[in-house]
């Protein structure tokens, strides 16, 4: 029977070309845009650490009082040098790092060739077993390391091809703004999209991996400065580097890693006891306002998701329903207009369902042709979202199998919903009417 | 033209009608928000930014090493009359940032010290006596710096500059005058990270850095600052070329930046960029969507247009015999032409009026949930005339055909 309905639909669709090409091209269209957007979206709104997200956490705390709070009454994003490192000390969690942003410049082993300056942070060595940083060669480096400040460094597998020529280059000494660092890890890939351990200084989305990790306390002994974001509330006192480390200027972000609700509560209460602390030593002279938030929480707070990606989401999805009613209509005036052949089958005793599994099988037919274009269209919306969305978030959009499976699954699911009324006003048809007026 | 029998006509065609006119809605809903966002991206892009950007272009300069401040400040008053002397080049200068960058340094300025919040915040931009030159700013009151009041500062120490030049934005915010003179401001004391600050120019236009949602507050509220600012990460070189002599300006900059010394780092993909490309980049996504909901427009009404053709194409093969009775009853061909003419225009204005409040309806979630501006009324008129125009071109066709049914047809059985 399928093969007989099937060859109906094929006899029906090319008795009336121009009315199914409308049909296939709107379908086409309106998944294409729809499914174009949408791997904008699902590129920028996954969960750049799926496995662990939950359990990664940032604390805030608010150095600056009800007068610097922001209208939502919230503390800033990053933390001060101080409360960075007393929450350090202090090590509550069961994994956790201090971090700023870094750029040094970095002066290759050949001479002649010209210094090139790379983004990267000053970390401690639990960042790496804390995010599952994959590692080509080497690994991080110790507490020890961390305690004295030692010249080490971790750097991407790019650089590593650039600088090394992709060997094994743990051991070897890199020239990192005048001084030398060894080599004692190689990253693989890793560049999590949204940058998600250091949202308050870093942009959202980087196209270009970072490049080196160094101990956070031999950066500042080094006095390589912070290149991220710095808030300041009043004028810092003392000049420079130093200047800003005795500062309440947030610059430094935090990340522990708390592996349940009962450790994060009982984070949440260490946080409290500090600032209360520093509020009985006269640092702070306002109740503890705190916030811990686990990574999903802040990438929501943050608005990581650009608004312009969620529009055009939303825009291309009407552009759909419309091709959808379109084809509501398309397909009511082509199966109405078959009343009399409708009318003769009824007649010799088909039943409601045979033209039920009849007219679908027509609509599935529109809906494969129309997702068939779609999936064309769609491939090259993907390699063209250069064009409309900014470069680091284009290069984010990837086609795989299951957007070609999803932009499929939609064009027949859709075209079947839209034929679903069509087919019960052709069921409906009263053969005896349609037998009279012939 | 009698509208009753339409509406009785249409009665038959429930479904049509309402697919038809519920199509009609969602376009205009969706084609009027779209217009709207079009308007506003090119609005927002067209912004002036005050500078002469023509001929102008950036060196992005990194410092390779840790050299001392007072060591990076003479290497940048090195680099910046060597680049002056190049035959091509107009005029230089050096500061943090520029507009249309992205990021930068902006800070609160106050009236009082002990003011508690700031009354504005303002882009701060560092500048030496050749700023103004530079970058073609107007000077509309009070003067430029003098070469004898620049200094220097490392980028974490206290900023007090004894004076500072400021836009006619910033002057007319602090000092707002009752006749719209900037004057007002000029020689008055302000407070700029709390210290003293003496106002003793006014430019007419300079944006700030950025042009993304985050600066919006202060998008033409700029400081210059009479600093060289000496930071071991970046320099930016602003440079004038003369008339025509973008390129080789271009050209000559690196060399001649690599001859004064070679302990910098100008990278090779955006070390060096012309004002136009910072513009590109400043507001490609601005861009992107405006083409994209351009696209999405043209989409929109085409399969719009193309299915009220279906409809009425369908409508008409299956009314034939009407046709041809009214025919041979008398009716003209103009009659049959204006009779599915009349019905479309009815259909598409209830569509349409469905259309303006969706349209409203969305607007206003996209203002809540997006912080989008109201939609203006004229978006709506706009909208409302294009999908009523492209109605009556699309059922043309079909009603030609419909009137060309001779009133031979009355008499046939199918």
């Amino acid at each position: 029977m399928f093969d007989y309905y099937l060859d109906l639909a094929w006899r029906s669709l090319r008795r009336s070309p121009g009315l199914t090409v409308l049909m296939v091209l709107a379908i086409g269209f309106g998944v294409a845009a729809s499914m174009t957007t949408y791997s904008v979206f699902r590129a920028v709104s996954g969960d750049p650490i799926p496995w662990k997200s939950s359990k990664l956490f940032v604390p805030q705390i608010d150095p600056w009082g009800p007068s610097g709070r922001a209208s939502d009454g919230e503390p800033p994003d990053a933390l001060t040098y101080t409360d960075a490192m007393a929450l350090m000390h202090a090590h509550r969690a069961k994994l956790q790092s201090a971090m700023y942003r870094i750029s040094p410049s970095l002066v290759p082993e050949q001479t002649g060739q010209h210094p090139i300056n790379v983004s990267g942070h000053a970390v401690y060595g639990e960042f790496f077993p804390m995010l599952d940083v994959p590692f080509l060669y080497g690994a991080g480096w110790s507490a020890d390391d961390d305690a004295h400040q030692a010249p080490v460094v971790v750097i991407s597998g790019e650089l590593n091809r650039k600088f090394f020529g992709g060997a094994n280059s743990v051991g070897r000494s890199l020239s990192m703004d005048g001084k030398d660092y060894r080599v004692v890890g190689v990253m693989g890939d890793w560049n999590p999209q949204p940058r998600f351990y250091d949202l308050a200084s870093s942009a959202n989305f980087n196209a270009i991996g970072e490049g080196v990790f160094i101990p956070f306390e031999r950066g500042i002994a080094a006095g390589i400065y912070n290149s991220g974001n710095t808030n300041c509330y009043e004028p810092t006192k003392g000049a420079g580097f130093i200047g800003l480390q005795q500062s309440s200027c947030t610059w430094v972000s935090y990340m522990a890693l708390l592996d349940s609700s009962a450790a994060a509560s009982q984070y949440r209460q260490y946080l409290d006891s500090y600032a209360r602390e520093q509020q009985q030593a006269g640092r702070f002279h306002w109740a503890p306002n705190n916030l811990l938030r686990d990574v999903p929480a802040v990438l929501d707070h943050q608005g990581v998701v650009p608004s312009d990606t969620r529009i055009s989401l939303l825009v291309a999805l009407g552009l759909l329903v419309v091709c959808l009613v379109n084809t509501v209509g398309l397909m009511l005036a082509k199966f109405l207009r078959r009343s009399s052949e409708i009318g003769v089958r009824r007649a010799l005793g088909a039943p409601r369902r045979a033209l039920y599994a009849q007219f679908l099988i027509e609509a599935g037919l529109i809906g494969a042709a129309g997702g068939a274009l779609g999936l064309l269209l769609t491939g090259a919306g993907v390699m063209s979202v250069g064009l409309v969305f900014r470069p680091e978030i284009a290069a984010l959009a990837r086609l795989d199998w299951s957007l070609l499976g999803i932009t499929m699954v939609l064009a027949v699911g859709a075209t079947l919903l839209a034929g679903l009324y069509p087919t019960f006003r052709a069921a409906r048809v009263q053969p005896a009417w349609q037998l009279k007026s012939n | 033209m009698q509208i009753k029998p339409i509406l009785s006509a249409l009665r038959q065609h429930k479904a049509g009608t309402v697919l038809i006119a519920m199509q009609i809605a969602l376009t205009l809903a969706i084609v009027c928000n779209a217009l709207f966002i079009i308007q506003q991206r090119l609005a927002h892009l067209s912004e002036p930014s005050g500078i002469d950007e023509t001929h102008l272009f950036v060196v992005e300069n990194q410092w390779v090493g840790k050299p001392s401040p007072d060591q990076l400040d003479a290497q940048i008053r090195a680099d910046l009359s060597a680049l002056r002397q190049l035959s091509s080049v107009q005029d230089a200068s050096v500061s943090n940032s520029y507009p249309l960058h992205g990021g930068g340094w902006d800070d609160g300025l106050k009236l009082k010290p002990d003011q508690a919040n700031a009354t504005t915040e303002a882009a701060i931009y560092f500048a030496d006596e050749h700023m103004l030159a530079t970058l073609g700013l107007k000077l509309i009151a009070g003067r430029n710096f003098r070469a004898d009041e620049i200094g220097h500062m490392g980028i974490r120490d206290a900023l007090a500059p004894p004076v500072i030049v400021i836009t006619k934005a910033l002057a007319e915010k602090l000092f707002p005058s009752v006749d719209g003179h900037a004057n007002a401001a000029l020689g008055k004391t302000v407070y700029l990270m709390s210290n003293r600050t003496t106002i003793i120019g006014i430019v007419d236009q300079l944006q700030s850095q950025s042009v993304a949602r985050w600066a919006a507050d202060f998008a033409h509220r700029s400081v210059l600052v009479p600093l060289r600012l000496v930071s071991p990460q970046g320099t930016y070189y602003l440079i004038q070329a003369k008339p025509g002599q973008l390129d080789a300006a271009m050209h000559a900059a690196e060399p001649t930046l690599l001859a004064q010394s070679r302990k910098r780092v100008i990278s090779d993909k955006d070390g060096l960029l012309s004002f136009a490309e910072v513009r590109a980049h400043a507001y490609d996504s601005d861009y992107g969507m405006a083409v994209l909901m351009g696209i999405v427009c043209v989409v929109l009404l085409a399969i719009t247009a193309a299915g009220i053709v279906g409809l009425t194409s369908f409508w008409v093969g299956q009314r034939r015999r009407q046709i041809g009775v009214r025919r041979a009853l008398g009716a003209t061909r103009r009659d049959i032409l204006s009779y599915f003419m009349t019905e479309n225009l009815l259909i598409s204005s209830g569509g349409a009026l469905l259309g303006v409040l969706l349209a409203v309806t969305m607007n206003l979630w996209l203002v809540i949930r997006f912080e989008m501006q109201h939609l203006s009324l004229l978006y709506v008129f706009i909208g409302v005339a294009i999908l009523l125009l492209l109605g009556q071109c699309a059922v043309l066709a079909p009603a030609m055909r419909a009137a060309q049914v001779s009133p031979v047809e009355a008499t046939r059985t199918v």
